[in-house]
């Protein structure tokens, strides 16, 4: 009996491997396309038979129908999200190969070596000076364009960075930052402004610790498009009787940019701020692709990377992602408390 | 967190103009109220626009946030000689003999091709994002139509999970996954790539599209049931076409996010055969950091799919950061 059931399993291995094959281990193009419309069209099929069989039985009983369509979504989440995050809060209190309990001695690592303060104290930089001055120039922007003839062209202009990798904007920056000595011909456009002025020119990436601001400027540059447009639907919605009664009381330019634009759009800056802030904590891109975290310019999320996939060390990886986790909660709850504080002041 | 999180109304009476064409149910609520005084507001912009102060601001910022590309643009075209011997803007002076107006395709075509190959790589990235944003948004429709018009025991608590879902770094899930992924004999492979998008996009997909189909009025979908529909007819021929737009926004999100991640394919796909754009030139830049001819090329290859995405479906775009939200 044992021995029909070993032969079926060879058979079964005989004719499904070149099937997986075909499926896991594409080559060339072609093959790799057609891969794609198989693998979208599988999908269609399998969602496609669950509505279908569901319809159709009539007596499909009401949480059967639920089932079909949440399902899924659940199934996923609990799969790719929840469990992965309990286990990565379980491994972090391992050592480095998971075989010791270690207790918080990761966490303590994170917080007390000389090495991770620096990471904690950047990641602080970024999330700080990221969403004020992105928010701040879009801001400026969306209030000096607004209703000009060049408006939709000066929108996009400063908000095309949004739909770029932040490995392109690494490399367009650090094209920027490009450094030759003081004599040569410079390549770099900051360097060329500095030479030209008189001054030497400047290792922008490698001199700690400005270098962290001249990362960070990439990332507000790619989200100051964000804020902008945000910010100038904010200020259109302000009613027009507010400013016009305002006007009427005097005030102008300003004065009426600090008194009635400000207070007014105050929630959708509110959203923003924190909204950037999130996603600043966790930018990983721009940093590795621009020192790969040298020169002491290494945040939370890069060092995350390097530990759990350079040093192989999973319990400090673990601990470090845990950590950012725990950082973007506060912001979240603000978010979300200042979004019900809007709610009830309408 | 105990109710249903409200939708980000602060953004709700917004007017942007960018958002036109369709009508994307919720967002433009406001509308008619900021029309009365428009011309007033005509008058006031003339004088702001004739303060030579905000021009002079305007005019530095859009150069700030232009120059940088078209700097590296211009690089690509340049002579791999002349990129090294001087400035970018050495090549818009005419009068300059030497490298003055020179230009070239030759980097591209040697990103391209030979050992940087990178027409493989954008082979993959295609690969990898097209399912990544056609699986969730599906999966994500169904979930989104349930919390919005099944009435089911512990519907307003499981949306608030998945809601909260949301604040979950990627970070955290990467290793136990891999783990899974190799256990599974799928590492290496494409489907690791997409899942894994598929699953991160989910939160936001089901928070946004929910948020869409909240504001479809009730009485169509009444109807539907009166003449005797299922869901599974409601959800296919009352609700979905009217969703379109809202879809079209989301998917943009998602096709941005997958193309340009650098992330989720470090992790799951720097196979060399599974490998898109983005974990290649990101490699080329850090082991071949001096050779500009080609990053600046491959840089713009990889570029040049999300900005035609995003120029010509912009409206949709704007619309759906209005509708309150980023991936963060």
């Amino acid at each position: 009996m044992g021995e029909i059931w070993n032969n079926a399993g060879l058979w079964i291995e005989y004719i499904t491997r070149p099937v997986r094959e075909w499926l896991l281990d594409p080559s060339g193009p072609g093959h790799k396309i057609a891969l794609m419309v198989v693998a979208i069209a599988l999908f269609g099929v399998v969602m496609g038979g669950i509505l279908l069989l569901v319809d159709r039985s009539r007596r499909a009983p009401g949480w059967l129908v639920t089932v079909a369509f949440v399902g899924p979504a659940l199934a996923a989440l609990a799969f790719g999200l929840v469990y992965p995050a309990l286990r990565t809060t379980y491994s972090s209190f391992f050592n480095r190969n998971g075989s010791e309990y270690v207790g918080f001695d990761n966490y303590a690592q994170a917080f007390t070596q000389a090495e991770f303060q620096l990471v904690l104290r950047n990641t602080a930089l970024w999330v700080l000076l990221v969403p004020l001055l992105a928010t701040f120039i879009g801001l400026v922007y969306a209030v000096v364009v607004d209703r000009t003839r060049f408006e939709k062209l000066a929108k996009t202009l400063m908000f095309l960075p949004m739909s770029i990798s932040m490995v392109g904007a690494g490399i367009i920056w650090r094209f920027m930052y490009e450094y030759r000595q003081t004599e040569a011909e410079q390549t770099g456009l900051l360097n060329q402004v500095l030479v030209s002025l008189g001054f030497d020119s400047k290792q922008f990436l490698l001199d700690a610790p400005e270098n962290n601001v001249f990362l960070l400027i990439v990332m507000v540059w790619i989200q100051a498009g964000f804020a902008m447009t945000i910010l100038a639907a904010a200020i259109r919605a302000i009613p027009d009787d507010i400013v016009e009664a305002a006007r009427l009381d005097g005030l102008t330019g300003l004065k009426m940019f600090r008194y009635i634009t400000i207070p007014s759009i105050r929630p959708a800056l509110v959203v923003v701020l924190t909204t950037i802030a999130m996603a600043t904590l966790k930018v990983f891109d721009i940093v590795r692709t621009m020192t790969n975290g040298n020169f002491g310019t290494s945040v939370v999320a890069n060092e995350f990377y390097e530990q759990s996939f350079r040093q192989f060390n999973q319990g400090l990886g673990a601990a470090l992602a845990v950590i950012l986790f725990i950082l973007v909660i506060p912001i979240v709850i603000y978010n979300v408390r200042q979004m019900r504080l809007s709610e009830e002041i309408r | 967190m105990t109710t249903t999180p409200p939708p980000p109304q602060a953004f709700e009476k917004a007017e942007p103009d960018e958002v036109e064409g369709g009508t994307a149910p919720g967002v433009d609520t406001g509308r008619k109220s900021g029309r009365t005084s428009r011309r007033q507001l005509g008058t006031l912009a003339k004088q702001r626009l004739s303060n030579p102060w905000a021009s002079g601001i305007a005019i530095v910022i859009a150069l700030l946030w232009t120059v940088p590309t078209f700097g590296l643009l211009v690089t690509s075209f340049r002579p791999s000689g002349a990129i090294r011997d001087n400035g970018w803007w050495n090549a818009l002076n005419p009068f300059d003999s030497e490298t003055g107006f020179t230009f070239t395709l030759q980097n591209y075509s040697d990103a391209m091709t030979g050992s940087t190959n990178l027409a493989d790589y954008f082979v993959n990235s295609l690969v990898i994002t097209l399912p990544a944003v056609f699986i969730p948004i599906s999966i994500a429709l169904l979930a989104a139509y349930a919390f919005a018009w099944i009435d089911f025991r512990g519907r307003d608590v499981l949306f608030v999970a998945v809601f909260a879902l949301q604040i979950v770094p990627i970070q955290i899930t990467l290793i136990p996954l891999l783990t899974q992924y190799v256990d599974w004999g799928l590492a290496g492979s494409f489907w690791t790539v997409w899942l894994s998008h598929s699953i991160f996009a989910l939160p936001l997909a089901i928070f946004l599209l929910h948020n869409f189909m909240k504001d479809i009025p009730p009485s169509l979908v009444e109807a539907a049931r009166v003449d005797g529909a299922g869901h599974v007819k409601i959800f296919f021929q009352v609700l979905l076409p009217l969703l379109v737009p809202a879809i079209a926004a989301f998917a943009i999100f998602q096709f941005l996010w997958v193309w340009n991640d650098l992330l989720v394919a470090l992790v799951f796909g720097s196979a060399q055969d599974v490998r898109p754009l983005t974990v290649h030139i990101a490699e080329l830049a850090g082991t071949r950091g001096q050779t500009w001819h080609l990053l600046s090329a491959g840089a713009f290859i990889s570029m040049v799919v999300p900005v035609i995405v995003f120029l010509s479906l912009q409206r949709y775009f704007v619309r759906g950061l209005l509708a309150g939200s980023v991936k963060g």
